[in-house]
């Protein structure tokens, strides 16, 4: 088993026709993961290796029975992307784009809490169920399929983690990137609760990084609600405060939201949290 | 982005909220002169990115035009918490029977825009906020509702006991959120909302960040940006659409992706190094991004190496090492003639062969391992 996707899982491509709709499509089709179709306005009847391209969310869904979404469409048109497949009764909605204007996720976030899609993202890399399917734009070849979840707002940074997972031999049961964005779909909270009710879940690796609160939170979460392990890293010890750090949410604002602060609440719940990237790996291991 | 005090105040006074009448001066004889047309005591204020400014020394009352020429050559130049003033604004001084705070941020936990509004405004507001939280009223408002008049009266009747005080505050309140709305704010406050002693309530200081992913539908924020506030290697970084912050260390760091930029530094840190900045050249695949960042490291004097940390993903390795051969190309060319700095590579992923292949051809060698590539800049930059 794993989390949020698997080989059944049914994807369809949001700005298929694009640059990265493209090329992402081919590596992910190559991956083995089932894209259904696509949807680019206007294009309807082009097919992208094979795809067939449909003109709405809504069109794809009905002729393919698709149940999620991956959204790859420049920033001033993701927030209607989303609410496009959230109307259309799409139940994971994994939005990729980068520099969607917070105010803008505000009122998507607020209108998903009346619709029972899930969205991933803004601004993440997306997710792999390694050996069954990939939603999103890590490169597949350094997973491998096994029973460690890893949940992270990075891209690079958590290929890093698990590259040196997977050369432990240590597999992967589902990784999930949540994105680097202040407003998001899925909290690590919500990532923890459902690797927690996986049975294949055996351990689960929580990158955070600066800025916000969500790792604190999750850190309560862990304590009170988890019994699988969770090892913690957290990227930005060296940050300034009051700079952004590359992420729309990676800044230290008013004193709060520091690697120390987090790392504390994390150890506070027993959450060993490592030094370096490469110690991850040694603090899984003790715990699977 | 952050704009200054004068900026924010003209947003809110487009939407009606009342703020002293003021302007800005560069000189001290303009300063003269703005003061001469208001006719009565001003305050002149340093216009910096910065809190405290008050404490600094930077804000300063003048009862005559000559006193405010005084005053603002006193505070033109001056260096607050590292930044030159350049500019001051001149406002008239007003009457202060009350201080309150009042805020919009975009709250992260709630995901909504959150009201933060205390009786006990002021330059101390912090510490208002640490030791004495019960005193800020916050209210998170549904974004499809905007926020109701009685939740604004709600907000304003807990700040004034007087109806009049409390109905001129409510309307403060709705001018802050159209304010914070329509420029897609990251925060927007007042603070202090003064009373006068004859009850009319003014906005006296302003502040507002903005969203910079919203820049590109707010051009009229955008020309607000203050080109003094920027370093030369910022602008450049930002037109050339990398992330950047310079620190104080001498490894320069060249990153794809923030998360791993920044445990990058960690690591340098961790192994008794000192990063000399944050760059992250993001997820595309073009060379010319690669030259930028090697142009910003090279432009500080304090970098003693130049270390490349690649998890190639979407960022492929070859555009990387061709942009890095180009760059080292483009600097041999100029008038420093080649780069005399070590440079440590450190490529994994996409494409890697092929770009190991082309930094071999001008004998650079990469590491694939981010641990030694860390340890071996650090070496080098002590050599």
């Amino acid at each position: 088993m794993s989390i949020l996707v698997d080989k059944n899982s049914k994807v369809i491509v949001q700005g298929i026709t694009g640059r990265d709709g493209k090329f992402h499509t081919q590596q992910m089709l190559s991956y083995g993961t089932k894209i259904v179709a696509g949807v680019t306005p206007g294009k309807s009847g082009q097919n992208v290796e094979g795809v067939p391209v449909f003109n709405t969310v809504q069109d794809a869904v009905q002729e393919t029975g698709a149940d999620t979404s991956i959204i790859y469409v420049p920033p001033p048109f993701a927030g209607d992307a989303i609410y496009e497949a959230a109307a259309a009764g799409v139940g994971l909605i994994i939005c990729i784009t980068e520099g969607i204007p917070a105010l803008e996720m505000v009122s998507v976030y607020a209108q998903l809490q009346n619709t029972d899609s899930r969205l991933i993202g803004p601004n993440c890399p997306g997710v792999i169920t390694p050996g069954e399917s990939k939603v999103g734009i890590m490169p597949g070849h350094i997973h491998k399929p096994g029973h460690v979840g890893v949940v992270s707002r990075s891209g690079t940074l958590t290929y890093e983690i698990v590259h040196q997972l997977t050369s432990a031999d240590i597999g992967q049961s589902t990784c999930l990137g949540i994105g680097g964005d202040p407003i998001i779909g899925t909290t690590f909270i919500d990532a923890l609760s459902l690797y927690e009710d996986d049975p294949d879940t055996h351990a689960v690796v929580m990158i955070g990084e600066i800025g916000g609160s969500d790792e604190e939170k999750a850190a309560d979460f862990v304590k009170s609600h988890m019994k699988t392990p969770v090892v913690g890293f957290i990227a930005g010890r060296t940050a300034p405060p009051g700079k952004r750090m590359g992420h729309a949410g990676a800044i230290i604002s008013g004193g709060t939201g520091t690697a120390e602060e987090k790392i504390s609440a994390l150890n506070a719940a027993d959450i060993p949290v490592a030094d370096r990237s490469i110690d991850v790996v040694e603090l899984v291991r003790e715990r699977l | 982005m952050n704009i200054h005090e004068f900026q924010a105040k003209d947003i809110f006074a487009r939407f009606g909220t009342p703020i002293p009448p003021g302007s800005v001066a560069r000189t001290a004889t303009e300063a003269k002169e703005i003061a001469e047309e208001i006719g009565k005591t001003v305050v002149v204020k340093a216009q910096v990115h910065v809190g405290g400014r008050g404490k600094a020394g930077g804000v300063k009352l003048a009862e005559t035009p000559d006193e405010a020429f005084e005053k603002a050559e006193q505070i033109l130049g001056m260096d607050i918490k590292g930044l030159t003033v350049k500019q001051v604004l001149v406002t008239e001084a007003v009457d202060i029977a009350h201080e309150a705070y009042v805020g919009v941020i975009m709250d992260r936990q709630t995901k909504r825009p959150v009201f933060m509004v205390s009786a006990a405004g002021g330059i101390d507001i912090e510490e208002v906020a640490r030791d004495t939280p019960e005193k800020i009223h916050k209210l998170a408002v549904d974004p499809f509702l905007g926020l109701l008049p009685y939740q604004a009266r709600d907000l304003a009747f807990k700040l004034y006991d007087d109806p009049k005080v409390a109905n001129q505050a409510a309307r403060v309140l709705t001018q802050l959120y159209l304010s914070f709305m329509s420029s897609d704010a990251s925060l927007a406050e007042i603070n202090p909302l003064v009373t006068t002693p004859d009850g009319r309530v003014l906005a006296v200081d302003g502040k507002m960040n903005i969203d910079d992913s919203a820049l590109y539908k707010q051009p009229d924020i955008e020309e607000m940006r203050d080109p003094d506030s920027e370093t030369a290697a910022e602008i450049e970084a930002r037109k050339a659409g990398l992330s950047f912050v310079k620190l104080d260390g001498d490894i320069g760091c060249v990153v794809n992706g923030a998360g791993l930029a920044m445990a990058t530094m960690d690591l340098v840190k961790y192994y008794g190094g000192a990063p000399a900045n944050f760059l992250d050249i993001g997820g595309s695949s073009n060379p010319d991004k690669v030259v930028s960042a090697m142009n910003i490291i090279t432009s500080d004097p304090k970098v003693k190496a130049i270390l490349f940390n690649i998890f190639g993903g979407i960022t492929r390795c070859d555009d990387v090492a061709n942009g890095i051969v180009s760059a080292l190309a483009t600097i041999a060319k100029g008038p420093g003639g080649p780069l005399k700095l070590p440079i440590v590579i450190r490529l994994t992923g996409t494409n890697e062969e092929e770009g190991r292949r082309i930094l071999n051809e001008v004998e650079l060698v990469a590491s694939d391992n981010m641990a030694d590539a860390v340890q071996q800049a650090i070496s080098l930059s002590q050599s």
